[in-house]
């Protein structure tokens, strides 16, 4: 396939399309509505169906009554919308059904402001709905990861029968780079699992799956815990030999990248580990690292850190862990370059 | 001797409370889906209260959504699965408190599912609160002194809200006679037939009782749906073929 210029959200609600998802049901928020605009014509010309839905709580709905009939099904929210449908993923989950959402972070809480950021980490992270559930969280650094990561999504949601999310920012969405876009994907609605009306057999009913397996707890138990175990996904750049290991996903990894190379332009040793998945977060990966490192930096896009706390756990605190806010704004790299210089004279 | 002839659809004895009408309605709606060829095709949607209970006992393949939500449920199934029988069975609480907004999009943009609400005046498995159709002066868990309009608003007329609607069929039916039933099968038979033929929404509301939480016997149950809910909730076709009646 040639390479071409795409705007993120379009590129990823494109992405969608070819893995196949045939559903979309949501309401316009700033900074995602591209998806919605996008797929309110894209989905007619492959036969699928979009819906301009009177708010997120029915969106969702919608797509668990297109997942239960089998399809892949999507929606697409930021911030505000994104808390609108905890309720109906923590329901797609607790009947155990494929869905993937995408959440495009936007800053503040409350109605928060349009631009970059990553303060829903939490939320996306911690199961953000009632009860006991996990989603998948991938995190894209680039509007080719978007793409890929889409893919990913749809296929994992069906591997564990789970709603699976894509954690993308304003920046990402919004801005344009060259892509690569995957081949045509077909996907087979009949599952045995789908509602369908019964034709003759046992009739079925998609409700949370606690009602029917036994020894449930131990069971959902282990579906998260392998989940957690098989699907952690990083990138890591010079990390075995750095004094200081910079941690950022999405957009400010992107940043920390740069700030890695004009540390090491300057002799010092820095690194940094991208987690794709957030989670599960990617705690393997920290066996990667220089087992003398001096400390790692966690670089989030918000005003009170959160991501910080699974670098704390997976790190084991063998070192110190500081914080890098970036707040409401894309800091630049040299600030970071300077932090990490200051921790480490701190420690000399 | 008589025969007994209870729909195949009805797998197990329902679990309402003894003198439900429920499980008239249930009865009923399974009938029609026999009889109309569609119990292989038909998929239900439901939430939360006492309907969830249909899940185990009537045959068919379902969906059980959040509270209020089973109509945005239904048109995910319908547009994904054009083909079968879509169809939504919810309480008042559930359709038209919680869910409002969901069951009147959903007939705004006269989607191809039918609607079953059954209204009986309150919440029956939270334990008997006021919900939006309960009457005024209505004795609830929340209107300890009778529900007072003045401040909770008028019971909520849901084909009132609907028949201004561009929709395929809308009526309302009660399980209060012999005779009520025969017609409320007509109306479900209809409104089924409406979707089968790509005739868009059809919705039946149907007045039932609620004897445990009303605290009244079954006798004064149905007595009270005839002599008083119906005065206020008038029972009848109000659209047919997408064309208003005005019953």
């Amino acid at each position: 396939m040639p390479r071409q210029l795409m705007k993120g959200n379009d590129a990823l609600s494109e992405a969608a399309v070819r893995a196949g998802c045939r559903f979309f049901g949501g309401y316009p928020i700033t900074p995602q509505s591209e998806i919605p605009e996008y797929l309110s014509w894209r989905m007619p010309e492959v036969g699928g169906t979009f819906i301009q839905a009177e708010s997120e709580l029915s969106g969702v709905n919608m797509v668990y009554g297109a997942a239960a009939a089998g399809f892949r099904a999507m929606t697409s929210s930021s911030g505000p919308g994104f808390s609108l449908l905890q309720e109906g993923i923590s329901y797609i989950a607790s009947a155990e059904l494929p869905a993937v959402f995408i959440d495009v972070q936007r800053y503040g809480s409350g109605l928060g402001d349009i631009f970059q950021a990553q303060g829903d980490y939490w939320q996306a992270t911690r199961g953000g709905g009632h009860g006991d559930y996990r989603m998948l969280v991938y995190a894209p650094a680039s509007v080719q990861e978007s793409v890929d990561l889409v893919s990913v999504a749809f296929d994992k949601a069906d591997q564990y029968r789970n709603p699976t999310l894509i954690l993308s920012d304003a920046s990402i969405a919004q801005m344009m780079e060259p892509v690569t876009l995957p081949e045509m994907k077909e996907h087979d609605p009949n599952a045995d699992w789908a509602v369908r009306g019964k034709h003759g057999k046992p009739f079925k009913r998609v409700t949370s799956t606690m009602y029917y397996i036994e020894d449930f707890d131990a069971y959902i138990k282990n579906k998260y815990d392998e989940m957690a175990d098989a699907e952690q996904r990083w990138e890591s750049i010079k990390v075995d030999d750095a004094e200081l290991v910079l941690v950022a996903y999405g957009i400010s990894s992107r940043i920390c990248q740069e700030a890695v190379e004009i540390a090491r332009s300057q002799g010092i040793r820095l690194g940094l580990l991208r987690p794709i998945t957030l989670w599960p977060f990617p705690a393997k990966a920290f066996a990667e690292v220089n087992p003398d490192v001096k400390a790692y930096l966690s670089v989030e896009l918000c005003a009170l850190p959160k991501m910080v706390e699974d670098v704390r756990l997976a790190s084991e605190m063998k070192a110190p862990v500081e914080i890098f806010l970036g707040g409401a704004h894309i800091p630049e790299s040299s600030a970071i370059v300077e932090r990490a210089v200051a921790i480490l004279n701190a420690q000399r | 001797m008589t025969e007994k002839r209870t729909p195949n659809l009805l797998v197990e004895p329902n679990k309402f409370c003894p003198g439900c009408g429920h499980g008239i309605i249930n009865r009923v709606l399974a009938e029609v889906l026999e009889e109309s060829g569609l119990a292989d095709y038909a998929v239900g949607s439901l939430a939360v209260g006492c309907s969830c209970l249909m899940m185990d006992t009537f045959g068919t393949d379902w969906v059980q959504a959040p509270h209020g939500r089973a109509a945005a449920v239904a048109v995910g199934l319908k547009r994904m699965r054009p083909d079968c029988c879509i169809f939504t069975y919810q309480g008042d609480g559930d359709s038209m408190a919680i869910g409002f907004s969901e069951t009147l999009y959903a007939a705004i943009r006269n989607e191809n599912i039918t609607a079953i609400l059954v209204n009986n005046g309150i919440f029956g498995m939270t334990g008997g609160q006021m919900a939006p159709t309960s009457l005024p002066g209505q004795r609830t868990t929340t209107s300890p002194k009778g529900r007072d309009a003045g401040t909770t608003g008028q019971p909520l007329n849901m084909v009132d809200q609907m028949k201004h609607l561009p929709i395929g069929y809308l009526a309302r039916g009660s399980v209060a006679s012999a005779k009520d039933i025969n017609k409320l099968k007509k109306y479900i038979k209809a409104a089924i037939e409406t979707q089968m033929n790509g005739g868009g929404y059809s919705m039946v509301e149907v007045l039932s009782f609620c004897p445990t939480n009303w605290k009244m016997s079954m006798e004064k149950s149905v007595a009270h749906v005839q002599n008083t809910v119906k005065n206020i909730f008038p029972v009848g076709e109000f659209v047919k073929n997408g064309e208003r009646t005005d019953a």
